[in-house]
């Protein structure tokens, strides 16, 4: 038998203008758990769709027991015993327990017909061996709780004859009492020899149920260490240890009367108890990790999601936003961080994107002032310096960067007081985001009040004057920038789940 | 900052899609002026392929609507008939014969059954307009059955030719003494004013720019404050609205309300507007490209029936046209999604 299960060397993916991974190396062996953990867009999701085939790597070698493999499809990667549980489960809640748990496979019988009494012995037999043997075969999946939901997909793992089973994330929607039960089922595995490579934004649990971690930073690996020899401190460290260089012109507005003050916001499962205040001339940061209820608390203030509890003030005024049309006519304007899906209609032009938000401002009588518009637009792409053929160019033909000052110019020209810019920078160039960076200190300047959700901590340190850190929905520390907390390993630790001294 | 921006590339290509019906309109015109001397190219023929065409351009400008959302309505055919029906029964049953109030009847009713078409796809979030307008079809047909009794009522001689004037009467253009058009259909001044009214709406008005935002992406309309769903509800009410105008003029051009004739209404409407440009995946389309569709299909309908071909031919070759022009679509749909992907960093 191979040292390792699986073995990665020197892997390199691509993707058109990023290098997603580099020069990856990872060495899993049989019967451990091997943790995996990394800041948002470290190269994780790239490593796992690496290993389970659904990207394939330009630059590379992969073995498998030792022996060198090339996956050209996800088939190839499951017949070779490499599974993955995903954090969004691959069940089909209509069906019973046992069509899950061999979906895609048909062990037949002599007629050519599914073998239903093997299949079931099967899939009891697996589900025993995870310490579940009480789960009905028969049951409709979709009437099993989200843990032993998780049980049918990693039972599925099990009679794949899977050697290394990912699991990503597992624990983020299980409850205590499940996530007790997932670290058990994971243990029976371990000692059946299997190899776990565990995906997890919880420290406290790789220190509790791993043997080994890799930490990845950048696409790239950082370290692989026992966790015996590891702290959190370690562990964060390699996480963010990256220097800050001077990519943010940030300039300081005068910080005036507070704009937005939102009290006690719920939402049932997302948003526990988010207050926080924002002020006119200031740069409020949002930081955490992916799912933290960032974006989340900014669509409820925006009125796009509907809020269970919670107050919502503007410029001391109680307001009560049911959509975003309402929000608008407030002063809130609200960069997306999905800005294909949520801020442009790719299909239309350039001048159309840009007066979207309010369209009706540029009527005169009945009909809608063309003049008017073309001048608005014009104006926008010479002050953003949006490179486009003309303001007739529809959107889809644009780079990222300049789809992202369009977007801009429909929120700027909309006259409102505050500015919610949610991963304003994603996707764009070194140059687009110094522009955009500029633009928000205009905006600050002009005594605007900008909250900016980041998960880039470089860009948050950067441009913000106060840091609100959140994790699973609440607010976990108020950082201000002349506060000695105000630094990448203190964010991180409090996204965490970590206590501030 | 160094970033070139995207290359517009292939202009011909996409002139090409813009002028494609109009090159085919022209093509057909020569094939039948030769192969039909003296028929096809005729005033009376002309004026006679307007007529047919004013129903269809009716109809299809609602439906133009409908499709720029990325949705569709099915109910149309149908609901042109119940407003004809509207007006059948009113006379026959009740022995109303003033056009100020059969008219204004036909199309309120035809105008509430598309107000109900959108309420139904808005407010209990049906998945898709299929859903919920060939529901409603169906619902239409049966009422249209049901007051009529399932019969036939002739116009004809009832006293309600101010009614019918719109959907029969023609006109005479004189310039000069000199006599341009003979014979030119009331119903096709008609549908010019309402796809004038149309351009004005569709370009010169917030709402109708809204109606692409939505149809182009509804999640960023809707973050864009866009209400969404009252957008589209209008839309369903105006294409209801459009049926009842046509009902009207249908029942001039038929001179009798007949549930059995509505066959080929949705799809005629359907393929006017996707051979005029607009796409099922919504965001797009003209209303002039519409009218060009619906010439188009009617210019085919007629050629063949001066080639004495029956309906059977006429239904193959419409219906190839609708797929050729669906294939059309999804082909430039491709092109669009790659001009994306390499336009994504």
């Amino acid at each position: 038998m191979a040292e390792y299960v699986v073995e990665l060397k020197h892997v390199t993916k691509k993707f058109p203008g990023v290098v997603a991974m580099r020069d990856m190396h990872i060495q899993i062996k049989p019967g451990e758990i091997h943790g995996l953990v990394g800041e948002n867009g470290a190269g994780k999701s790239t490593l796992i769709k690496v290993l389970t085939g659904i990207h394939i790597p330009e630059e590379g070698e992969i073995y498998v027991d030792g022996a060198r493999v090339n996956f050209r499809n996800p088939v190839q990667a499951m017949e070779a015993g490499i599974a993955c549980v995903y954090q969004e489960l691959n069940i089909v809640p209509m069906l019973p327990v046992v069509d899950n748990v061999f979906m895609g496979r048909r062990p037949t019988n002599r007629f050519g017909l599914l073998d239903y009494p093997q299949m079931h012995r099967i899939a009891h037999e697996a589900l025993s061996t995870l310490g579940h043997a009480e789960i009905n075969t028969k049951m409709e999946c979709g009437k099993l709780g989200i843990g032993l939901q998780q049980m049918v997909e990693i039972a599925k793992a099990v009679t794949q004859d899977a050697r290394l089973i990912i699991m990503d994330e597992p624990t983020s929607s299980l409850g205590e009492q499940e996530v007790k039960h997932l670290m058990d089922t994971v243990r029976r595995l371990r000692d059946r020899g299997i190899a776990i490579l565990f995906v997890s934004h919880k420290l406290d649990e790789l220190f509790e149920l791993c043997d080994r971690v890799t930490v990845m930073r950048d696409g790239e690996h950082v370290l692989t260490d026992d966790i015996t020899n590891l702290d959190e401190d370690k562990l964060i460290q390699g996480m963010v240890g990256r220097s800050l260089d001077n990519q943010y012109p940030k300039e300081f507005g005068v910080k005036g009367s507070c704009y937005l003050k939102a009290v006690g916001l719920n939402q049932a499962g997302v948003l526990r108890d988010v207050s926080f205040e924002a002020y006119s001339g200031e740069v409020l940061a949002f930081a955490g990790l992916v799912g933290a209820g960032r974006t989340e608390t900014m669509r409820a203030v925006f009125g796009a999601d509907k809020l269970d509890s919670g107050d919502l003030y503007i410029k001391g005024e109680k307001v009560n936003i049911k959509n975003p049309g309402e929000a608008i006519r407030r002063g809130i304007a609200f960069l997306t961080e999905d800005r294909k899906g949520q801020g442009l209609v790719l299909s239309l032009p350039v001048r159309q994107n840009l007066t979207m938000a309010n369209m009706k401002k540029y009527r005169r009588g009945p009909l809608l002032n063309h003049h008017h518009i073309r001048q608005v637009s014009e104006d926008n792409v010479r002050t953003l310096r949006i490179k486009t053929p003309s303001i007739n160019e529809v959107v889809v033909q644009l780079s990222g960067g300049n789809q992202q000052k369009v977007v801009i110019g429909k929120w700027t020209n909309c006259d409102a007081d505050i500015f919610i810019f949610d991963e304003p920078t994603r996707g764009i160039d070194v140059g687009a985001k110094i522009e955009v960076y500029n633009v928000m200190n205009r905006l600050v300047k002009e005594g605007k009040c900008l909250i900016m959700v980041s998960s880039e901590l470089p860009e948050v340190l950067g441009m913000a004057d106060r840091v609100i850190v959140m994790r699973e929905g609440r607010v976990m520390a108020e950082i201000a920038r002349d506060s000695d907390h105000f630094n990448q390993h203190d964010i991180m630790k409090a996204a965490w789940g970590g206590e501030i001294a | 900052m160094t970033q070139p921006i995207a290359k517009k590339k292939s202009n011909l290509g996409d002139l090409l899609m813009k002028l494609g019906p109009l090159m085919v309109l022209a093509l057909l015109y020569v094939i039948f002026a030769f192969t039909r001397p003296g028929r096809f190219i005729s005033m009376a023929n002309q004026m006679n392929i307007l007529k047919q065409t004013a129903v269809n351009c009716l109809i299809g400008s609602g439906m133009l609507l409908a499709l720029i959302t990325a949705g569709i309505d099915l109910s149309v055919g149908y609901n042109a008939i119940l407003a004809t029906c509207t007006i059948g029964v009113l006379m026959q049953n009740f022995g109303i014969t003033s056009a100020w109030i059969l008219i204004p009847a036909a199309i309120l009713v035809s105008t509430f059954a598309g107000f109900m078409n959108g309420t139904l796809l808005t407010r209990l979030d049906l998945p898709h307009p299929f859903v919920s307008t060939l529901g409603m079809k169906n619902v239409l047909w049966g009422l249209a059955l049901l007051i009529t009794s399932s019969k036939t009522i002739g116009f004809t001689n009832k006293g309600i030719d101010d009614v019918l004037w719109i959907g029969r009467s023609t006109f005479d253009v004189n310039i000069f003494g000199v006599k341009l058009l003979e014979g030119f259909p009331a119903s096709f001044i008609l549908v010019l004013l309402v796809y004038l009214a149309f351009h004005v709406f569709l370009n010169h008005t917030a709402l109708g720019r809204q109606i692409y935002c939505v149809g182009g992406n509804p999640e960023a309309a809707r973050m864009s404050g866009i209400r969404s769903k009252n957008v589209l509800t209008v839309v369903y009410t105006i294409s209801g609205l459009m049926c009842g105008i046509a009902g009207v003029v249908l029942a001039g051009r038929l001179n009798t309300a007949n549930t059995a004739s509505a066959a080929t209404y949705d799809t005629d409407a359907i393929a006017a507007c996707i051979i005029g440009g607009a796409s099922f995946r919504g965001g797009k389309g003209t209303i002039w490209g519409t009218m060009l569709g619906a010439l188009l299909i009617s210019t085919i309908r007629n050629g063949l029936n001066l080639f004495s071909a029956g309906n059977d031919i006429q239904y193959i070759v419409i219906g190839s046209v609708i797929i050729l022009a669906v294939t059309i679509d999804v082909t430039r749909g491709k092109v669009e999604a790659r001009a994306r992907k390499l336009a994504t960093l």
